[in-house]
């Protein structure tokens, strides 16, 4: 075999890598470099340095180790059974990579991820190993996540967890069949295993830190996970439960949804058809009003069609509302701040608006249209001072009226 | 009146002030002159602030020197949020800024309240601009490209080369200090520059981009994982204009490439399509349309070779499907499935456990012959991983026909035929293994195995695999009742 470049090298794992939605580099510890050796900060916010044409942000330099597998998943690009060119970075390289592109201000830090080679625990050994250079040699103080292995050894799960940020598991598929079909050397128990492990020390790790000022970080930034949308039969709400029971259980910081997307050299057992995109999009809506809206797992999965999957024309909140008429209109002045939250078209910053407005003045529909982004989207569920949406809660047409127009074409 | 003029004679009422600031972000000598201007009650109409290189002969006229409030004049209040805001809105641009911010500051005197009315226009516009300074620091922080050069005593220096829209450089220096503490940088931009060289800050004057060096050879690297990682089939254009507008990409290295990169997205995603299997048509619902397919089967590169497709036979109501690893040589030619010496030990097999070849339908995981040419002789090949996982497409569509309530695999390959990974024979045989379709997944060894063995190795193997087909055999009975 021809020895790779560096540059083919990163060209290959980063291609690998790009099937990871995440790249968040937010909600961390703050630190910086100042009284340091070496470089990196932390402000809390994450920074996305860049954006890709397909509109995701690029905050992380995202790469695999190597993309050498033991593992034969169907999805994913780089099973033992897939003919991809195979690279292998060694640690020092990584760790190269991380600081010359700091340092020049391209990234936030590193989201490093390996296929298993010889084992789960000699792959971790080495990601383990990255972070260690990064934290201990090069005093590096930007952000680190580190995909974990459930797998491996807890013992080197634990030190993963004192480098990095944020630590993370992928499950992957959300129904334990989709994994067995798919995923036949992983297994559901384990992933979910380690989950539950990782929680336990973080939470250990911010118990000891309120009572010692100087006991270790544990993963500052949490743990998260991903799954993969439409590569097997499980719908938008068996998608849903599986979220809210994973951010109950293991305390996650996010479940990141990743629309199945077409790989070079594919397996026979996956779809024929990517999702559309606007799926996942609706998904993210959806985990957004469980985590944020104060809608219960039961209530967003009442928001999907008869096949389990929510509409894609219009969004969960307001086929949610659309099938629940009878919590509507609500009163602008009156109505606490669970009921506005509820409303489609508000968001979280319009209500706090409202809120705040409405211990200065009555508000009349004018105010409304000045505090929300769309009055109209609005108005067939609110009552204002001037203004009480008489019979279109009734409407039977009242979901066309509200869904986003679709084009018509021109005569040509 | 509680002030005095004690630089001037006499009272300057009516008369235009006009103040001209030091540099156009120095907030903090607004916040004196105006603190003074209020306490003078001078109202808003009657003074022009003016930043250097704005329009100061408009106000020749006014009058430059201040009134000075008394010792005894009462303090100006303002609320907690309006400093916040107004530290952000004096970098803004927009030159009627330190105006507006008088205005407010003025109005707060008689309306500590004025704040929290969202509807009042000055309200909303120092909100606006608030929020175009706080964006344009965040894009400085992630937008900012260092490009390192020598800096002639032989360490490294790194320069960037930034154009805001706001006079934000001397605000966010501190930012770029907290994270690159131990390094040798500036920033340089037409609204002036920062310096670090790790232990002090200077500024400097406004500079141009050529003073800024036009290369680095960690570039390529950063471009090539920027195209790396973008992927071609989530083309979602508007998104990434809505955070990285055009107006930054020319200070951006990895920015070239875009149009590039969405130019050739779709024919990328078409390849990875069709690198991929995933061009096959609807799952053929009869046995007959198998047949007809699979002799045009060219998914993998066994179809490419000289042979032709053996689809597998017996009854479409069978309760037991047995599968085997693919056609060898005489099966090729006769088209059958299980007829050369594999096949006859196989017959000669389920005879003698009472299995009834005829109510049984046999197949293979593979449809093609796979071999190597070797004089006049085609040599069997195992088929690869992929190649089996490519043809399950077809064993799954005669599976969902003949819905079988056991199958039993023959061999490695039919067992990955069936489970899609690899196991070993030795660990799960004699266990029914249950799959997904409700059906029942036995799996032995292939006779070919038993053929290459010979004395008590044999023995041992042919002990073991009439036991497994005596399991089988039982399980049916049982299943069918």
């Amino acid at each position: 075999m021809t020895k790779l470049i560096l540059r083919d090298k990163l060209e290959i794992l980063a291609d690998a890598a790009k099937y990871d939605a995440s790249c968040a580099s937010s909600g961390t510890a703050k630190k910086n470099s100042l009284g340091g050796k070496g470089l990196g900060s932390t402000e809390g916010m994450g920074i996305c340095h860049a954006y890709a044409p397909d509109g995701r942000c690029i905050s992380l330099l995202k790469i695999l180790l190597t993309n050498h597998c033991i593992f034969d998943c169907h999805y994913c690009i780089n099973r033992k059974s897939s003919n991809v060119r195979r690279a292998r970075f060694t640690p020092q390289e990584i760790v190269d990579l991380t600081l010359n592109f700091y340092r020049r201000n391209y990234i936030e830090g590193l989201f490093l991820s390996s296929g298993i080679v010889k084992s789960s625990n000699h792959t971790m050994e080495q990601l383990v190993e990255v972070a260690r250079i990064l934290r201990e040699e090069h005093d590096f103080r930007g952000y680190i996540h580190l995909k974990t292995i459930p797998e491996a050894d807890p013992e080197l799960i634990h030190q993963a967890g004192l480098y990095a940020d944020r630590v993370s598991i992928n499950v992957e598929l959300p129904t334990t069949s989709g994994l067995t079909r798919l995923a036949p050397d992983k297994n559901e128990r384990q992933i979910e295993g380690a989950m539950g492990k990782t929680k336990a020390r973080i939470v250990e790790a911010k118990d000891e830190r309120k009572r010692f000022k100087h006991a270790p970080r544990f993963a500052p930034a949490g743990q998260s996970t991903q799954m993969i949308v439409g590569a097997d039969k499980a719908s938008d709400a068996d998608i849903m439960g599986k979220a809210s029971r994973l951010y109950g259980a293991f305390g996650l910081r996010r479940v990141y949804y990743s629309a199945f997307s077409p790989i070079p050299d594919a397996s026979a057992v996956l779809p024929l058809k990517r999702p559309p995109l606007m799926r996942e999009h609706r998904l993210y809506q959806s985990d957004w009003l469980m985590r944020f809206y104060g809608f219960a797992p039961k209530e967003v999965q009442q928001a999907t069609e008869a096949d389990g999957n929510l509409p894609l024309d219009i969004d969960p909140k307001l086929a949610w509302a659309l099938k629940f008429r009878e919590s509507f209109p609500v009163d602008v002045n009156r109505a606490s701040k669970e009921q506005l939250l509820r409303v489609p078209g508000l968001g979280a910053t319009s209500v706090a608006r409202i809120l705040a407005a409405r211990r200065h003045r009555t508000l009349r529909l004018d105010d409304v249209a000045r505090l929300t982004q769309s009055i109209s989207k609005v108005r067939p569920f609110l009552v204002t001072l001037d203004w009480r949406p008489t019979t279109l809660t009734d409407r039977a047409d009242l979901r066309a009226l509200l869904a986003p127009k679709s084009e018509q074409l021109e005569l040509f | 009146m509680a002030c005095s003029q004690r630089d001037l004679q006499g009272s300057k009422l009516g008369t235009y002030y006009v103040v001209q600031l030091p540099e156009p972000d120095d907030f903090a000598f607004w916040r004196e002159r105006a603190r003074g201007l209020v306490q003078c009650d001078v109202p808003p109409d009657w003074v022009a602030w003016v930043e250097p290189g704005g329009s100061g002969n408009l106000f020749a006229h006014g009058e430059r020197r201040f009134p000075l409030p008394d010792a005894d004049a009462p303090s100006v209040r303002a609320s907690k949020r309006f400093l916040k805001l107004a530290r952000n809105a004096a970098l803004h641009s927009d030159p009627e800024r330190f105006a507006l911010l008088y205005r407010l500051l003025w109005r707060h005197q008689s309306n500590p309240r004025c704040m929290e009315d969202k509807a009042d226009p000055d309200v909303r516009r120092i909100e606006e601009l608030d929020k175009a300074v706080r964006r344009d620091s965040h894009k400085m922080h992630a937008f900012v490209r260092f490009r390192q050069v020598e800096d002639g005593e032989g360490g490294e220096h790194y320069v960037a080369w930034f154009e805001p829209d706001h006079h934000i450089v001397r605000a966010n220096a501190g930012f770029f200090m907290r994270r690159f503490a131990n390094m040798n940088w500036s920033i340089l931009s037409p609204r002036g520059c920062i310096h670090w060289d790790g232990q002090t800050m200077r500024e400097s004057g406004p500079a141009q981009r050529s003073d800024a060096p036009d290369g680095d050879p960690v570039e390529d690297l950063w471009k090539s994982y920027y195209a790396s990682i973008f992927n071609p089939a989530r083309l979602k254009v508007g998104a990434m204009l809505s955070e990285m507008p055009r107006k930054y990409w020319k200070n951006m290295p990895e920015a070239e490439l875009i149009s590039e990169l969405i130019a050739g997205a779709q024919a990328r995603e078409a390849g990875m399509v069709s690198a991929g299997t995933l061009e096959f048509e609807e799952r053929p619902e009869t046995l007959e349309a198998i047949d007809k397919a699979i002799h045009q089967c060219r998914k993998c590169p066994i179809g490419e070779l000289d042979n032709h497709a053996v689809m597998g036979e017996g009854p479409a109501d069978a309760a037991l499907m047995i599968v085997g690893e693919q056609p060898g040589d005489q099966e090729d030619q006769k088209g059958r499935p299980f007829v050369g010496p594999a096949g006859q030990l196989l017959d000669e097999y389920l005879e003698r456990a009472g299995i009834e070849r005829r109510e049984t339908y046999v197949t293979n995981t593979v449809k093609h012959f796979k071999y190597v040419q070797r004089g006049k002789r085609r040599i069997h090949q195992s088929p690869a991983a992929k190649e089996i996982d490519t043809c399950r497409w077809w064993i799954e569509a005669e599976r969902a026909i003949v819905k079988p309530r056991v199958i039993l695999a023959l061999g490695a390959s039919a067992a990955r035929g069936m489970l899609g990974k690899t196991v070993s024979i030795s660990k799960v045989r004699g266990e029914p293994i249950a799959i997904e379709d409700g059906s029942e997944l036995w799996v032995t060894a292939h006779p070919s195995y038993l053929l290459r063995l010979d004395g008590e190795a044999r023995d041992k193997q042919a002990a073991l695999f009439e036991a497994d087909l005596a399991a089988v055999k039982e399980r049916v009975a049982e299943l069918t009742g």
